[in-house]
């Protein structure tokens, strides 16, 4: 089975193909370029570079959230078009699992943390049977306290990673009871590769969707209905 | 390639409007599907770009599936992909253009960036197979409230623009304010039918040596002003006559203005554009203005004046034989001014 990984969640952009056991090729790119400008282009260069007939896709990974509204947006209407004018079905990898995988066969738990901004992370906990991912915590938008206060009720070694490392530093330094590492600088943000290898795996189970169908998974609502949905909680309570 | 056929499939998500069409040789919309977010919208009185960008990624495929059905086309049919790159919300844009990009890619079919205004002005070529620049055209909507002298297809030169509230906004604040809700150009349009235009005298704004230019903010606040006197002196206020008397220094300006550049530019045909030029009375307001001047007078049917993408597929056509190509690098411009239309 072949697959095209696109994952624009967050500050990185990446492009892969697989193919089986085989990565056939991986381009990731983490500078001010915006992923509307980037993220075809790189596609384009990869499919070039692999000599990739496109009829021979079988299905579109897509980092599904959650992140950026607008990256996710950028990589899920990408998704979206590949799989109509391809006719291929899409797998919608959660962002957080995808960022876990970065870490596959790593003994301790796993904590990616995305910031998701006002002192909040996307994040989950996994853990890792050689290659086989286990969910210990599905992905999330949880505040940092909460996040570490659970692995500290686990009291098991953990390695973190993602771009909320750098964020929640401090706090980790502060407030982490447990043995922790941080993952190193080529497995710590989003790749695509990931995305393509846990795609294929569930590609396999069959957790596919259309691609009219398939949208972000934002974990958030807007600003606009948060607001709306405090009003009416406001109003209900008088 | 005179007798052969090219078939654009155009997109658009720059607003509130999910769209796409199948146009044939620039003039011939063999579809043209729309998924409105209206109804959504109303709930916050006006358009909310997050949760409009969250439709479109919802619906983007469904419209361009429908289109591509109803045209009764397939993509290996399309000679070009016509897609509007700005000006609009950012977060919408950038959808339909990552979209378009992709199946661009994905089918080796040559991609064209549409300014979003040229599509509202190429509308007019749709109904008319006649109409050909030159011409002026007004263009009106939400967003925009541009006079333009169309040379010719692709090229423009803007003679005036809002100097503040684009005249949709004046519309939509007003109607807000006189509690008639969002979306306000229909439903002031309605309250008006059966009001005074000349109940309230209404200021007709000029922007000082600027004769093309527009504002709408000053009319916006002297209806405010109004409506606070009256609470305050506990006049009844008659939202039919206050909607009439302000729909009417919308339109007597807009026309005053257009009708103004008509003469000095000795145009002999003149076109409306946008939104806003659905409303029945600028509508009707240009069309004698323009008989008085012996001037051919030109107005999309309402479906073709709200976005759509037949329009968006009209002025890619001609960009498309002009030889206009767009990158896969494309990228949303939400503030992309006319002319720099790549």
């Amino acid at each position: 089975m072949k697959v095209l990984g696109l994952d624009s969640s967050g500050l990185v952009a990446g492009v892969a193909v697989a193919e089986d056991a085989n990565l056939l090729g991986e381009y990731t790119v983490n500078y001010k370029k915006t992923h509307s400008q980037t993220l075809l282009p790189m596609l384009a260069e990869v499919a070039k570079m692999t000599e990739l007939d496109l009829g021979t896709v079988d299905v579109i990974a897509v980092a599904g959230g959650p992140g950026s509204f607008t990256g996710l947006r950028i990589g899920s209407a990408t998704a979206k078009g590949l799989g109509l004018a391809l006719d291929v079905p899409i797998v919608s990898v959660p962002t957080v699992d995808a960022l876990a995988y970065n870490l596959a066969g790593h003994r301790d738990l796993v904590c990616p943390l995305m910031d998701a901004r006002r002192n909040q992370a996307y994040t989950g906990l996994y853990r890792f049977d050689g290659n086989t991912m286990e969910t210990v915590r599905a992905q999330c938008a949880v505040g940092i306290d909460e996040i570490i206060a659970d692995i500290n009720s686990r009291g098991e070694r953990v390695v973190f990673l993602g771009d909320g490392v750098p964020v929640f530093d401090a706090y980790i330094r502060a407030h982490a009871a447990v043995p922790y590492s941080y993952a190193p600088v080529h497995l710590n943000r989003q790749r695509a590769g990931s995305v393509a290898a846990l795609g294929l795996s569930y590609a396999a189970e069959g957790r596919t969707q259309s691609a009219a169908e398939h949208a972000p998974e934002y974990l958030r609502l807007s600003q606009a209905e948060r607001e709306r949905a405090k009003q009416e909680h406001a109003a209900a309570s008088v | 390639m005179s007798d052969r056929e090219i078939k654009i499939l155009a997109i658009e998500s720059s607003c509130d409007e999910t769209a796409a069409a199948v146009v044939v040789n620039g003039r011939d919309v063999r579809s043209n599907a729309i998924s409105s977010q209206i109804a959504l919208h109303t709930l916050y009185g006006g358009v909310v770009p997050e949760i409009a960008s969250r439709k479109h990624i919802e619906k983007i495929n469904q419209v361009i599936t429908q289109a591509l059905a109803e045209a009764d086309a397939s993509l290996d049919e399309i000679d070009a992909i016509g897609v509007t790159y700005g000006p609009g919300l950012v977060g919408a844009l950038l959808v339909g253009v990552a979209e378009a990009k992709a199946i661009s890619f994905a089918k080796q079919i040559p991609l064209v960036g549409v300014h979003h205004i040229e599509g509202h002005i190429s509308a007019n070529y749709i109904e008319n197979r006649e109409l050909e620049p030159p011409f002026l055209c007004l263009v009106v909507s939400g967003g925009h409230t541009h006079l333009v002298k169309v040379l010719d297809y692709g090229v423009y030169e803007v003679l005036g623009k809002t100097r503040d509230d684009a005249a949709g906004e004046a519309f939509d604040k007003v109607a807000r304010a006189i509690g008639l809700g969002y979306p306000g150009g229909p439903k002031i349009e309605k309250a008006a039918a059966e009001g005074d235009p000349h109940a309230v005298e209404f200021p007709r704004s000029k922007v000082a040596g600027s004769p093309y230019d527009f504002s709408f903010s000053g009319l916006k606040s002297a209806v405010l002003n109004y409506l606070n006197g009256c609470r305050m002196k506990g006049i009844p206020i008659v939202q039919a006559d206050v909607a009439a008397s302000f729909q009417k220094a919308v339109t007597d300006v807009l026309i005053g203005n257009a009708m103004r550049a008509v003469e000095e530019c000795g145009a002999d045909k003149f076109a409306l554009a946008g939104g806003v030029a659905s409303n029945g009375a600028l509508r009707e307001g240009f069309r004698r203005a323009c008989e008085e001047r012996g001037v051919a007078f030109y107005r999309p049917s309402p479906i073709l004046c709200t976005d759509n993408a037949a329009m968006i597929g009209t002025a890619a056509y001609y960009d498309y034989i002009a030889g206009k190509r767009a990158g896969l690098d494309l990228n949303a411009v939400p503030n992309l001014k006319l002319g720099e239309s790549r």
